[in-house]
């Protein structure tokens, strides 16, 4: 009978000790959201989010080539890896026989484990160095290659999810198969597909490493995409580490902004991905 | 009777020969387009995907093309010197390679508990409800927060709390440093471990456990000798797909981990990692041998976390597969 006990027992200090180590989970996450939050709020107002940085000791500097950088750096990547990611997603499903369709994986695979450190070396190497200057362009190439294996992988299994009838009845209408899978596949896949894009944007938003050799960040607003040009995240990285106490809050704003941007594309792709999911 | 003697009837309409015969070819000449347009499609998705084989393969060989001088210049010794000095053109990579193994293997063994907990509380204690929502959302957000964030809030929370506790140590109260780093490390890789560990988890099939019940066994005996067994080599996947993240992170390290280029001495001495020597010193190299130096570091960089990731997949796979 003890024996029962005993075991009980165990089992009792074994649940709560796996809850509280769960729960402690949420205190570092509410930590840094009521920290940024508070810190972020007193320096949120039109002029930070319309203005440009000024020098240290004037006040009303804003933070708005930072977001309109983020904006058109996040424009290229996607420029370049949505056709690119969703050809490649395309060609996983339609050719999964192929040998060569394992190298290709194996690529996707290996690009998800690349540190963003190393992709910001090889955009530098192939682009920086060869145009001789920071740019956006070659920022916005970087983040795009941080961005496809997410593509990549949404569009494959939304597109394997499909079942083969639809196809099918393309084809039996007469429907070649560039256009069965253009104009019906590809549409039917659009929720996966759209909802991994947006992931990818937000996982890219927040970026910084693969951007400090190539963006590299600039104080003027600026929409040359041969130009370096600044971003919300590498605001937060210059000024975070700056020793001025006005810098510090511009920062703390420029992290509530980015936050702010993060989560609601997470939000919308979870909805997205729940209200236009399409039943076979 | 039509001029050409022959009339064909198509639903009710009456058609020529001629008009026939026309009508074939525009068909045919739409064939032909389609036929092109096939051939056009399957080129260019094939093409895009040779392509991006051939980025992947560019990346590596970039990387190692690049680190030649370096590799010539000091062989071996590139690993075991711990000298890192630019201006006498000294570079030994050990102080790095110390600080990425000791920061990452420290913010590996405080996640595991809270990872594996997570796993269970998600998989196994509550599969759906409240609680299992809040924290799954509470994970997904922590996932989704940058890492340049981590580094701000570390720097401005974590690093005082340090150090007033190495000042209760009698320590010297630096606050950066190898410990802070991990502490910061293990948050940011928590979701990585956690999320493979409760989907693996989830995938231990009922009737095992259920025979375990059956008979009497406790829950914690059902979770001990049943679900970790049985989902072992997905949790040590997860752990180690972690460990490929903590390895390669970039932002949140260079900003509290001090920056010091020297063996470290004790788990609170500043230090640096692979990752944030390249983020610090990258733009600023100046001679060939400085930044072939640095970009050998990337390549280790990119060969052992590609080497784990691979391993990680292939594990998880194979989990799979036993399904």
């Amino acid at each position: 009978m003890s024996n029962l006990i005993i075991r009980k027992i165990k089992n009792n200090i074994f649940k709560y000790l796996v809850f509280t180590f769960a729960v402690l989970l949420a205190v570092p996450l509410l930590l840094i959201l009521f920290y940024i939050v508070k810190e972020g709020i007193s320096s949120l107002n039109w002029g930070f989010i319309f203005n440009l940085p000024k020098p240290v000791g004037e006040t009303g500097g804003g933070i708005a080539n930072a977001i309109i950088g983020t904006f058109e750096l996040i424009f290229i990547a996607s420029l370049i890896a949505i056709p690119f990611g969703i050809a490649l997603g395309i060609y996983l499903t339609e050719f999964q026989k192929k040998k060569f369709t394992y190298y290709v994986r194996l690529g996707v695979d290996v690009l998800q484990g690349t540190p963003s450190i190393v992709i910001g070396m090889i955009a530098y190497l192939w682009i920086v160095k060869q145009m001789g200057s920071f740019s956006a362009l070659s920022g916005g190439a970087a983040l795009s290659i941080m961005m496809l294996p997410l593509i990549i992988t949404s569009t494959e299994e939304t597109l394997k999810l499909l079942p083969f009838s639809l196809k099918e009845s393309a084809y039996a209408l007469g429907v070649p198969y560039y256009a069965a899978i253009i104009r019906v596949v590809l549409p039917a896949a659009m929720n996966g597909i759209v909802t991994g894009i947006m992931l990818g944007v937000a996982r890219i938003a927040g970026e910084t490493a693969p951007l400090l050799f190539t963006a590299f960040g600039s104080p003027f607003m600026n929409l040359d995409v041969m130009k370096p040009i600044s971003s919300l995240p590498h605001v937060i990285f210059t000024y975070a580490t700056s020793p001025y106490k006005e810098w510090h809050s511009l920062a703390w704003g420029a992290s509530l902004i980015l936050i702010l941007l993060i989560l609601i594309l997470n939000i919308s792709a979870k909805m997205l991905a729940k209200r236009w999911k399409v039943k076979f | 009777m039509t001029d050409s003697g022959l009339e064909l009837t198509i639903g009710s309409k009456p058609y020529s020969v001629g008009a026939v015969n026309s009508r074939v070819r525009i068909e045919l000449k739409r064939i032909k387009k389609f036929r092109l347009f096939d051939w056009l499609f399957k080129k260019s998705l094939g093409f895009s995907s040779i392509l991006f084989v051939m980025i992947i393969i560019g990346i590596f060989l970039t990387l190692l093309i690049q680190s030649i001088p370096s590799i010539k210049e000091f062989g071996l010794s590139y690993y075991t010197h711990s000298t890192w000095n630019p201006v006498e053109r000294e570079f030994g990579s050990l102080p790095f390679l110390v600080g990425t193994v000791i920061t990452s293997f420290l913010a590996l063994i405080i996640t595991i508990p809270f990872s594996l907990s997570i796993s269970l509380f998600l998989g196994e204690y509550f599969r759906k409800g409240a609680p299992s929502t809040f924290l799954r959302n509470a994970v997904e957000i922590l996932g989704g927060i940058p890492s340049v964030i981590y580094g701000f809030w570390g720097l401005f929370f974590l690093v005082p709390i340090m150090r007033s506790l190495e000042v209760s140590l009698g320590l010297p109260s630096l606050g950066i440093g190898i410990f802070t780093t991990s502490i910061l490390l293990f948050i940011m890789i928590i979701p990585y471990s956690a999320s493979i560990g409760r989907e693996v988890i989830s995938m231990v099939p009922n009737h095992l456990k259920e025979a375990a019940y059956s008979l009497g066994a406790t829950k914690y005996e059902v979770i001990r000798s049943i679900v970790l067994p049985y989902a072992r080599s997905g949790i040590f996947a997860g752990i180690l797909l972690a460990l490929g993240r903590a390895l390669g992170e970039t932002m949140a390290v260079t900003m509290v981990i001090g920056n010091r280029n020297a063996l470290p001495t004790s788990i609170f001495s500043p230090a640096n990692t692979m990752a944030s020597v390249i983020a610090n010193e990258f733009t600023e190299a100046t001679g060939d041998v400085y930044v072939s130096s640095l970009i050998q570091i990337g390549l280790l960089l990119f060969v052992v976390t590609t080497i784990i990731n691979i391993a990680g997949k292939k594990i998880i796979k194979q989990f799979g597969k036993t399904q």
